[in-house]
């Protein structure tokens, strides 16, 4: 859920509003905020199963230090969602254990 | 070849923008780098109004002290390299810095330490449950991201982190279900406590969190009364219906540069944990390595700012930047200031651990 208006700091001031891919189905973001923020607005809360016992996990720091938070974007595992930015068209997939490059199940080519 | 600077400060948050901007003033070359990519640490999460004396901004929104630190430092011509994660830190204060994709590496004829704290975590079953997350977390989520992560909370923990969030939460329009606090008292302010206990919420003391239960994230949370011995007492079981629980069980200074650079250290509970041994100066036990706010010890921005001025005081002293009379008088007023922000019950503590720290720098 989204705070438009707020008691103190009054109306929020978001980005552009964009697009992104989460495991093939739209999700409004707005430029610039972490994917995780966009994820968490839409109600999305699992953000990637653990590798051994396939445990959910989702957003725990925010601050981009327990890693509890990553996910593969844009075919690139392991992508902390709380301190990378939102932008038009990313492609966000629900990680299993340590993810591959290329996509969850993959195994696609490294990019860059 | 590495890029130089007299004064390295690492951490953008209130100490580190404190030193820069005295370092800054007093004529030194500056440069603050921080992980993030906007400066200003916590400062700009803290929207509740700040305590103490006019000389501590008391009345004022962290938020705004933030804003005035920005501007401070740039009217003190101090330069920021944000994005950048400081790696490490080698010998003759060589940091390495990690950005954009490459490394580099800064050297500096002084290093101030601000790194900060984080939060620390609360193992109980279900603890790793979406939905389970720091109490810092949230208020970034909800202040800067401006998104809530649930509609009804839990929250761990009745000192002021818990009793603030609590509060943000509230504002932002959740539902807290309760505040439970191990320890048989509250361990943050009364103001923040009353607020929280108007507007509606518990404030259980003497009870913990037993357990998170749910699927695919968090959906109730069964807390229980505990004994003196922080033994839960069976019977008491209650199961609330929350689909996030806060966890605000106190912070630790982020200690690992200081490690890296071989200070000494000391462990004091009352702090946080592992804190570097400091002089007056905030020097640790390697010279021309400074350390300011939690990594110095866990406690408040307005103290943060103070020890950041005192850290940036005394490197531009030791480079030239300052005369000896006018860097001791400087300082001097810092320490009454700091001493002011340590009195009474709450801060009574905190001046005997620090005071424990100065006395053992001096035994190394």
């Amino acid at each position: 859920m989204r705070i438009e208006d707020h008691p103190i700091l009054g109306r929020a001031e978001r980005g552009r509003r964009i697009t992104l891919t989460v495991d093939g189905n739209p999700v409004v973001a707005f430029e610039g905020e972490p994917i995780a923020a966009a994820l968490l607005a839409g109600g999305h809360r699992v953000f990637r199963y653990t590798a051994k016992r396939r445990e959910p996990r989702g957003l725990f720091c925010a601050l981009g230090r327990c890693t509890d938070c990553v996910m593969t974007v844009d075919g690139q595992p392991n992508v902390r969602t709380c301190v990378t930015p939102a932008r038009d068209g990313m492609i966000v997939q629900t990680q299993v254990g340590r993810g591959k490059w290329g996509g969850r199940g993959g195994g696609g080519k490294r990019k860059g | 070849m590495a890029r130089k600077t007299e004064i390295a400060v690492v951490g953008a948050g209130p100490a580190g923008m404190a030193a820069a901007i005295e370092a800054g003033r007093a004529g030194a070359r500056v440069i603050v780098i921080d992980e993030n990519q906007r400066p200003g640490g916590q400062l700009f999460k803290q929207i509740h109004k700040f305590f103490g004396s006019e000389a501590h901004r008391a009345g004022t929104r962290g938020v705004q002290i933030g804003l005035d630190l920005l501007r401070e430092a740039e009217e003190a011509g101090v330069a920021t390299l944000l994005d950048t994660v400081v790696y490490g830190i080698f010998s003759d204060r060589c940091l390495g810095l990690a950005r954009e994709h490459h490394t580099e590496e800064l050297e500096a004829d002084a290093v101030i330490l601000a790194t900060g704290a984080s939060e620390n975590a609360l193992a109980f079953p279900g603890w790793t449950l979406p939905g389970v997350m720091g109490a810092g977390a949230t208020q970034t989520l909800i202040h800067i991201h401006r998104v809530l992560p649930g509609k009804r909370a839990l929250m761990v923990g009745a000192g002021n982190v818990g009793l603030i969030v609590s509060y943000q939460l509230l504002q932002a329009g959740a539902k807290v279900v309760a505040v439970v606090e191990g320890l048989p008292a509250i361990g943050g302010y009364g103001v923040h406590a009353s607020k929280v206990r108007r507007a509606g919420v518990p404030i259980l003391t003497g009870h913990t969190v037993l357990r998170a239960e749910g699927r695919e994230g968090v959906e109730r949370a069964v807390i229980a009364r505990v004994d003196e011995n922080w033994k839960p007492i069976a019977g008491t079981e209650r199961t609330l219906e929350v689909d996030t629980i806060c966890l605000a069980v106190g912070l630790s200074p982020l200690a690992e540069l200081a490690w890296m650079a071989g200070c000494e250290f000391r462990y004091i509970p009352a702090l946080g944990g592992w804190v570097p041994l400091h002089d007056g100066n905030m020097e640790t036990t390697r010279k021309g390595i400074y350390v300011a706010g939690d990594l110095a010890g866990i406690e408040e921005a307005s103290t943060a700012m103070e020890e950041g001025r005192l850290a940036g005081l005394a490197a531009a002293q030791s480079l030239g930047h300052l005369t000896r009379e006018r860097g001791e008088k400087k300082k001097g007023e810092v320490h009454k200031r700091l001493a002011a922000l340590r009195m009474g019950s709450f801060g009574e503590g905190r001046a005997i651990s620090k005071e424990q720290i100065l006395q053992a720098r001096e035994t190394v």
